[in-house]
């Protein structure tokens, strides 16, 4: 069985999926993603798709998946470089792709991933002063 | 106008993920060749990836047969897969969007007839499934 590689850049996880997925190759990634995330402590995951050409019900389960995993283990992730037809095709099978980040490609989903985490913590320090607010007399 | 085959097919077993991977690529360098467009080409691979999975994993295996066809006016390529596995006892439902009895999303069989012109489809309870589609060239 083939497996992707995933590639550490700085605080981002990238996998580009080069190769056609069997259906284990593509749990295999999903297993070894939630792996890579915890033991590198990296909080974005970037998924190239610019080299599929086609994503189907499976793939597209495996997509979300990940992102719902990342998501648990306190990552973001931003699937980049859907081919056009591909997309076509995604919306007529009916698949909706739940809960997926996109961005056109890996530089903007870098910026994505960047910007989601600066909100994120925006919206914390917002809650604490909040707090901060109501506990003062 | 009535199909007509131009030369043999080819005949894919499938009995693992990678024969589904096989179908796949099979489906694309027939396409190809056919000249559908890059759209209806991504269209018939996925769907012939989703009951390429299908006949695996429901089927228990069985077979994709890819022929080139042509109907006087257009080219276009035919599947048809057969397996000799449980059937389907109730079409409606397994046609219904988000019907599964596999832990899917329930969208191959629906999704798949909406991505081909024809598709055909016999089913016997306890004989098996066979199901034809093709896709044709604008
Ligand atoms: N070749 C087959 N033989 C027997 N049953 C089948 C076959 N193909 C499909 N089915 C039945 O039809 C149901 C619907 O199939 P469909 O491909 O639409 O969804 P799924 O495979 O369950 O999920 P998904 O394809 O979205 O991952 C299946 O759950 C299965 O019960
Ligand atoms: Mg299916």
């Amino acid at each position: 069985m083939e497996r992707v590689p995933i590639l550490k850049i700085g605080d981002i996880l990238l996998v580009s999926i080069q190769v056609d997925m069997s259906d284990q190759t593509a749990i295999q990634l999903q297993e070894d993603l939630a792996e890579r995330i915890v033991a590198t402590g990296c909080h974005g995951v970037i998924i190239d798709i610019t080299a599929l050409d086609i994503v189907d019900s499976f793939v597209g389960r495996m997509l979300s998946t990940i992102a719902s995993i990342s998501k648990v283990l306190d990552a973001e992730t931003v699937v980049v470089g859907m081919r056009p037809a591909v997309a076509i095709t995604l919306v007529e099978l009916g698949l909706s792709l739940n809960g997926i980040r996109t961005a056109l490609n890996v530089e903007r989903g870098m910026e994505l991933v960047a910007a989601t985490r600066a909100d994120d913590w925006d919206a914390l320090d917002g809650d604490d002063e909040d707090a901060e607010t109501t506990a003062t007399p | 106008m009535t199909a007509v085959d131009l030369g043999v097919p080819d005949v894919q077993a499938i009995r693992s993920d990678e024969d589904v991977v096989r179908v796949r690529q099979l489906v694309r360098t027939t396409a190809v060749a056919a000249k559908l467009s890059l759209v209806d080409q991504t269209k018939l691979v996925t769907a012939a990836s989703e009951l390429a999975r299908n006949t695996l994993i429901y089927g228990g295996g069985g077979t994709a047969e890819v022929t080139s066809v042509e109907d006087g006016r257009r080219r276009g390529v035919r599947i048809v897969f057969a397996d000799d596995g449980p059937g389907i006892a109730d079409l409606d439902q397994a046609f219904t969007d988000g019907f599964t009895t596999g832990g899917g999303l329930g969208l191959g069989l629906s999704g798949a007839r909406r991505l081909v012109d024809d598709f055909d489809i016999w089913t016997t309870v306890g004989e098996g499934t066979r199901i034809t589609v093709t896709k044709w060239s604008r």
